[in-house]
């Protein structure tokens, strides 16, 4: 089985060839990302970050260079997977629509997925086997949720945040001590130099179940820094990052507990935090339990996971219609 | 424009019920901006704003996903457009269809795209305090459409136990 895999739901247009072998194992021949693409020099034009145009524009060389590394032909297809929810509705739009054309021209089956089920499959695409209950934590800028996985399809949302997700805080902490965007990168390497005591910020909710929040947190650093202006930003950084991190392991360490997780693993953009990889991996072995930690090329936004969750998808249950649509707030309850 | 009504809170439940307090008087069709510093609370208003709609679940940042939908008594548009770095990124927010499609829609960091905005809103602008739970709330009428409602909405926030003058 060879799928195509397409995800235009936020800023990034990816597209990503996956087969799966006669022994079921998985196998990226292609993962392709607009960013890694010099489409300046290829294609002419800055295009805003935001805008569908700019998936329109980059939609077609993204899967031209994915077949092209992948070295298949469209003969080659057994299905074409898109992102249909959530995000941007006119971005959902771009890839839906490109995969719905290619399905139709060339005879291959459809398959629509939801962006955070793809994330699920994340840590299945590097390691082939994975064992279940998996407790998977999914932290970006723009979902933070804890979830149950007891085998492809079957999930348990467990927490997930109550205002702000946690790349979002870091984000916007990053911003606000004027060190650039993305934040996570600028925080992650600054707080390798300041002192994680330095600063007792709150950990918001920490005994309070497994939702999280994380906007009080990015408010108390305001006021910190408001109040004692001479602060260290490695300082600030540093504390910052440690009280996160706290909250995110602490929450999916409890959880794993509750569903007996064989393993846990990292998923979204934040899982590239180099400290919360190092407290994840020593908790799940402090547990007795396996940790994954997804490269970040598959725990950002990507295809190929996008991919991997289609190729289930259609096993399962088939081909999607074709008319069906996108839905920018697609959750994952369509899914429990 | 000076403000016609400045609300003091001194924390984020009086946040919410000042949120509360406008709710009550928002009419399918508004429009709502919300300014200020990061940590002013303005998400801690929408969420205050939901509550009192009866939107069900967390309103969560829409910072990343710019734009979401809640079904409330009224169906409640929140928007974030922090992202935004180009005027002509509004333009996939499709603004002017929200307004029309019958719901109340609330944005934050809405000063940032004020160019994109019709002639008549409501401008909230949150300032921080002195005390690290103190917050200043703004409310200037842009246009008419509001300026009958101040009465009403001051009276709502008296009965709540917020303090404006």
């Amino acid at each position: 089985m060879v799928v195509l895999g397409i995800e235009t739901s936020c800023d990034d247009t990816a597209a990503s060839v996956l087969a799966r072998r006669a022994d079921g194992t998985l196998e990226v021949l292609s993962s392709v990302v607009s960013s890694q693409i010099d489409l300046h020099a290829r294609y002419g034009g800055v295009v805003p970050e935001v805008a569908s145009r700019a998936h329109i524009d980059r939609i077609i060389p993204v899967l031209a260079e994915a077949m092209r590394e992948a070295h298949v032909q469209r003969g080659d297809l057994d299905a074409i997977a898109a992102t249909i929810g959530p995000g941007l509705v006119g971005s959902l739009l771009v890839g839906v629509s490109a995969a719905k054309a290619l399905s139709l021209v060339w005879g291959v089956p459809f398959v629509g997925v939801n962006h955070l089920e793809g994330h699920l499959f994340a840590p299945l695409l590097e390691e082939q086997d994975v064992a279940f209950p998996l407790l998977v934590l999914l932290v970006s800028g723009g979902h933070t949720m804890l979830l149950g996985m007891f085998g492809p399809g079957d999930y348990r949302l467990m927490g997930r945040t109550l205002d702000d997700a946690a790349g979002e805080a870091f984000d916007k902490v990053a911003r606000y001590l004027g060190l650039g965007y993305p934040g996570g990168p600028v925080i992650d390497r600054l707080a390798t130099e300041g002192d994680l005591s330095a600063i007792a910020f709150p950990r918001s909710m920490l005994h309070d179940g497994l939702d999280f929040s994380f906007s009080g947190l990015k408010t108390s650093v305001v006021n910190y820094v408001r109040r004692h202006p001479e602060v260290a930003a490695t300082d600030v950084a540093a504390s910052f990052q440690e009280a996160a991190v706290d909250v995110l392991v602490h929450k999916a360490r409890l959880a794993a507990s509750q569903i007996g997780a064989v393993g846990m693993s990292l998923a979204g953009g934040v899982a590239a935090n180099t400290r919360l990889r190092a407290r994840w991996a020593a908790a799940a072995k402090a547990d007795g339990r396996r940790a994954h930690l997804p490269s970040l090329a598959y725990c950002t936004d990507n295809a190929a996971m996008v991919a991997a969750a289609g190729l289930w998808r259609l096993a399962e249950l088939g081909p999607t219609p074709l008319d069906c649509g996108v839905d920018p707030n697609l959750s994952l309850a369509a899914l429990l | 424009m000076p403000p016609e009504l400045l609300v003091v809170s001194n924390s984020a439940e009086q946040t919410r019920a000042c949120a509360a307090a406008l709710a009550e008087q928002c009419r399918a069709g508004d429009l709502v901006i919300l300014t200020g510093d990061l940590g002013a609370g303005k998400t801690a208003f929408c969420q205050g704003f939901g509550a009192a709609l009866g939107v069900p679940g967390p309103i969560t940042s829409p910072t990343f996903t710019l734009h979401q939908r809640h079904e409330g008594r009224l169906v409640m548009h929140h928007l974030d457009v922090y992202r935004i770095e180009q005027l002509d990124e509004t333009i996939e927010l499709g603004l002017s269809e929200l307004l029309e499609s019958g719901g109340v829609t609330l944005i934050e960091w809405g000063d940032k795209i004020r160019l994109a905005l019709p002639a008549r809103y409501l401008e909230l602008s949150m300032e921080l305090g002195e005390r690290d739970d103190d917050r200043r709330i703004r409310v200037t009428c842009v246009g008419d459409g509001w300026q009958d409602r101040m009465a009403a909405f001051t009276e709502s926030l008296a009965l709540r136990g917020v303090t404006s003058c």
